[in-house]
C-alpha cells in the first residue's frame, strides 16, 4: 500500500480499525515482516488532511512518572514528523476537565492548535489512553496499556514508545517507528540505542567490528570483526550466543539477512576480486556464489523485502555503483547511472516498503545520502552539510539513519527523507558509524 | 774505549748475567709477537708492553669485527628496509604505476637469497569512499601486489594478503599528502626473518 494512497482524507469506522489491527496482530511473524509492519490500509481518525499534520496536545499526566510519559511521548509524535506537537508548559494549558464531568472546552484546544487531545491517565497495571477529535468534541478512540514494572527502565520506555506508535497509527493512519532500538559500532564494540537516543548500550566486547544488521525479527544480529590475518562474520543470538560464520579466509564482510530469516548474504574476497555469496544464518549450507565480478569488487547486498530482488555495490565497470540484480545474481541491472561529476556511488539498503532504494554518493568530494525511486528511478539528494554516509532505513520507510561528521565527530543522525530534516541520534565519545534500523521490536496488545 | 765505555759495558754484562740466572719469566711474550725487549726492560715492564700490544690488536680485531658486523647490519637494515617499502596506489585504483612496480622489483633478491622468507601483504585505503567498499579496494591492492610479485617468478605461496580498508591509516590528516600516503600496501615478515641474508 502506497504512501500517496494513503494520503487521501477519509473516514473509516472504528470496527475496520479494531478488525484491521486484529488481523496484523494475529498474522505469524513471518517474513517480509518489515514490509508489513508499519501499514494498516486507510485507518485514521481524520485528522490528516493530504500535507498536513494534525496538531496534538498532550494533556499533563499525573503520577511520579507522569512528566517522563509526557515527554516521551510528545518526543517520540515530534520525530515520526506526521504530528505537530502542540508543545505548551502544562502551567500553559487550560483546564481540560476530568472527561467525565465538565465537557472540556474542545472550541479552546482548537484555538491552541490541537486537532487531537491526548489524555493519558495512569493505572494500576499502566496506561488508560484517550485521544479527543477536537473538532468533533468527541472521544475517537480509548484504550488501556500495560506497562512493564520498573519506570523508566529500558522495557517500560519500549513498551511506552510501542504505545506512542500505535496512538500515532490512530491519528495519522501510519504506525510510528519510535518503538525500535539502533546498531552502530564505536570504538570497535556494536552497541544498541533506543530510537529516541536513550539506552546506548555496548553489546559485544572490545574488539574490531563492522557492519552490524539485524535479523528480520531483531532476534539475532550479523557482523563483521576484523583480525590481523583476514575478517570474519559473527552470528550472535541477542541475550545468547555468537557464532562465527564458517567462511572461507580472506576478507569477510557486510553481512545481511534475508528477509526470509534463514539465508545470509554476505561479500567474500580473495585474490581475484571480491563477490557475494549466500549461506544459511549458521554457515551449515555450502555458499552459494551470487555474483561474479571477474575480479571487481561486489559488496553490500541488501535484499528487497520480498526477498527475490537484491541491491548491492559493483565496481565492474571500474568504479562503485550500485546494481540491482536477482536474488539469485542474475539480471543484473546498474541502477545509478553517472549522472554527476564523481563517479562513486554505493551501499544501498532497499525501503521496507519496497520502493526506494537508499545510497551514498559522492558530490564535491563528499558523500551524500540519496535515495532513487524504483518506479521512476528519480532520484533525490537528502543531505548537504558535511560528510553523510551509510543510510539504513527505519521500517517507515520514511526515516534513515545515517552517519555524518558535521557536528564534527563522525555521529548517528537520523532523516526524514520527506522533509529532509535531521535530528542528532547519539554522542557517542569514540564516534559512531554503521548505523542499522531494527524492526519493530514491539507490538501493542 | 773510554773508560768510561767500559764500566758501561761491564755493568751491562753484569746485570745480562744477573738476569740470566733468575727463575724463568712468568710470562713469555708471545713468539714473534712485538720486538725483543731492551735488555733494560724487566719483567713488568715486558709485560705491560705485551699487554699493550695485545690490547691493540684486540682493538684492531674489534675494530674489524665491529666494521663487519656494521656493515652486516646495515645490509640487514638495507634488505629490511626494501623489503618493508610500500608501494603506493592512485584514488580508487589497484594498479601499479612505475614506482610501485620499480618498489617492488627491489624486493625481487631478497626473496630469491631468503627461500623460507614469507611475507603479509596488506592493503590500505585512503578515508575517502565507502568505510565497507573500502575494504575491498584494499584486499585488490594487496592481490594485485601478489600477482605482480609472483609473476616475476616468486612463488606465490610465500604471500599472504589481508586488507585493512581505511582502518588503520598512516596518517590521519584529511588533507591530499595524507590520502596519498594512505593509499598503500604494507609488508611483514610472517616467517623466515630471523636468519635474514642480505642479498649478493
Amino acid at each position: 500500500m502506497s504512501l500517496l494512497r494513503r494520503r487521501a482524507p477519509s473516514l473509516v469506522p472504528l470496527l475496520a480499525l479494531v478488525a484491521a489491527l486484529g488481523a496484523s496482530l494475529c498474522a505469524p511473524l513471518t517474513a517480509p515482516l518489515r514490509a508489513q509492519d508499519t501499514t494498516v490500509a486507510g485507518v485514521r481518525i481524520g485528522l490528516v488532511y493530504a500535507g498536513a499534520r494534525p496538531g496534538v496536545l498532550v494533556l499533563p499526566v499525573d503520577g511520579t512518572a507522569g512528566d517522563s510519559i509526557r515527554a516521551i511521548l510528545q518526543r517520540d509524535f515530534q520525530h515520526g514528523d506526521r504530528i505537530d506537537v502542540v508543545a505548551l508548559a502544562p502551567s500553559a494549558i487550560p483546564p481540560f476537565g476530568n472527561g467525565t464531568t465538565a465537557k472540556p472546552n474542545y472550541a479552546l484546544f482548537t484555538r491552541l492548535g490541537a486537532a487531537a487531545i491526548l489524555q493519558v491517565t495512569p493505572t494500576s497495571f499502566g496506561i488508560q489512553v484517550a485521544v479527543h477529535n477536537a473538532a468533533k468534541g468527541v472521544v475517537e478512540r480509548a484504550k488501556a496499556f500495560p506497562l512493564p514494572a520498573g519506570a523508566l527502565s529500558a522495557d517500560w520506555r519500549l513498551a511506552l514508545h510501542a504505545v506512542a506508535d500505535e496512538i500515532e497509527q490512530w491519528i495519522t493512519g501510519v504506525r510510528g517507528v519510535a518503538a525500535t532500538r539502533i546498531l552502530y559500532v564505536s570504538g570497535g564494540r556494536v552497541w544498541q540505542v533506543d530510537s529516541d537516543g536513550a539506552n546506548a548500550l555496548a553489546i559485544t566486547s572490545a574488539g574490531t567490528a563492522m557492519s552490524p544488521v539485524w535479523h528480520p525479527k531483531a532476534s539475532h544480529i550479523a557482523y563483521m570483526t576484523m583480525g590481523p590475518t583476514g575478517q570474519q562474520i559473527v552470528v550472535r543470538e541477542i541475550g545468547g550466543a555468537t557464532r562465527v560464520l564458517p567462511t572461507r579466509a580472506g576478507l569477510n564482510m557486510t553481512p545481511t539477512f534475508a528477509p526470509d530469516g534463514y539465508t545470509l548474504a554476505y561479500a567474500h574476497g580473495g585474490e581475484s576480486g571480491t563477490d557475494l555469496y549466500a549461506t544459511n544464518a549458521f554457515g551449515t549450507d555450502p555458499a552459494r556464489r551470487i555474483t561474479v565480478g571477474r575480479g571487481s569488487d561486489n559488496t553490500q547486498p541488501s535484499f528487497s523485502p520480498d526477498g527475490r530482488r537484491l541491491a548491492f555495490t559493483s565496481g565492474r565497470l571500474g568504479h562503485p555503483e550500485v546494481y540491482i540484480s536477482d536474488a539469485d545474481g542474475t539480471n543484473a541491472d546498474l541502477l545509478t547511472r553517472d549522472y554527476v561529476d564523481q563517479p562513486y556511488r554505493a551501499n544501498p539498503d532497499w525501503s521496507p516498503d519496497g520502493r526506494l532504494i537508499a545510497f551514498e554518493a559522492q558530490l564535491g568530494g563528499r558523500m551524500q545520502v540519496m535515495s532513487i525511486s524504483l518506479r521512476d528511478r528519480l532520484v533525490k539528494r537528502h543531505t548537504s552539510e558535511g560528510a553523510n554516509e551509510q543510510p539504513s532505513w527505519a521500517p517507515d520507510s520514511r526515516h534513515v539513519v545515517f552517519t555524518s561528521d558535521r557536528g564534527g565527530s563522525r555521529q548517528l543522525w537520523v532523516l526524514d527523507v520527506e522533509s529532509n530534516t535531521v535530528r542528532q541520534l547519539t554522542r557517542a565519545p569514540a564516534g559512531a558509524r554503521f548505523g542499522a534500523w531494527s524492526p519493530p521490536l514491539l507490538r501493542t496488545r | 774505549m773510554t773508560r768510561g765505555s767500559r764500566v758501561l759495558a761491564l755493568s751491562v754484562f753484569a746485570l745480562a748475567a744477573v738476569s740470566a740466572c733468575r727463575k724463568k719469566p712468568e710470562t713469555t711474550p708471545t713468539p714473534g709477537a712485538g720486538p725483543t725487549p731492551s735488555p733494560t726492560c724487566d719483567q713488568r715492564c715486558r709485560d705491560s708492553i705485551a699487554l699493550r700490544e695485545k690490547r691493540v690488536a684486540d682493538s684492531i680485531a674489534a675494530a674489524n669485527a665491529a666494521a663487519e658486523k656494521a656493515a652486516y647490519e646495515r645490509a640487514i637494515a638495507a634488505t629490511k628496509a626494501a623489503l618493508a617499502a610500500p608501494v603506493y596506489f592512485e584514488y580508487d585504483s589497484d594498479e601499479l604505476s612505475s614506482d610501485a612496480r620499480a618498489t617492488l622489483d627491489a624486493k625481487l633478491p631478497i626473496f630469491r637469497a631468503n627461500p623460507s622468507l614469507r611475507i603479509r601483504v596488506a592493503g590500505h585505503t585512503d578515508e575517502r569512499g565507502s568505510d565497507e567498499y573500502n575494504l575491498a579496494l584494499g584486499q585488490r591492492r594487496a592481490a594485485a601486489v601478489k600477482r605482480y610479485l609472483s609473476d616475476q617468478g616468486i612463488d606465490g605461496g610465500r604471500f599472504e594478503i589481508v586488507s585493512f580498508g581505511e582502518e588503520r591509516p598512516a596518517v590521519t590528516d584529511a588533507n591530499e599528502e595524507s590520502w596519498r600516503m594512505n593509499r598503500r600496501a604494507e609488508f611483514e615478515i610472517i616467517a623466515g626473518g630471523d636468519a635474514l641474508v642480505a642479498p649478493k
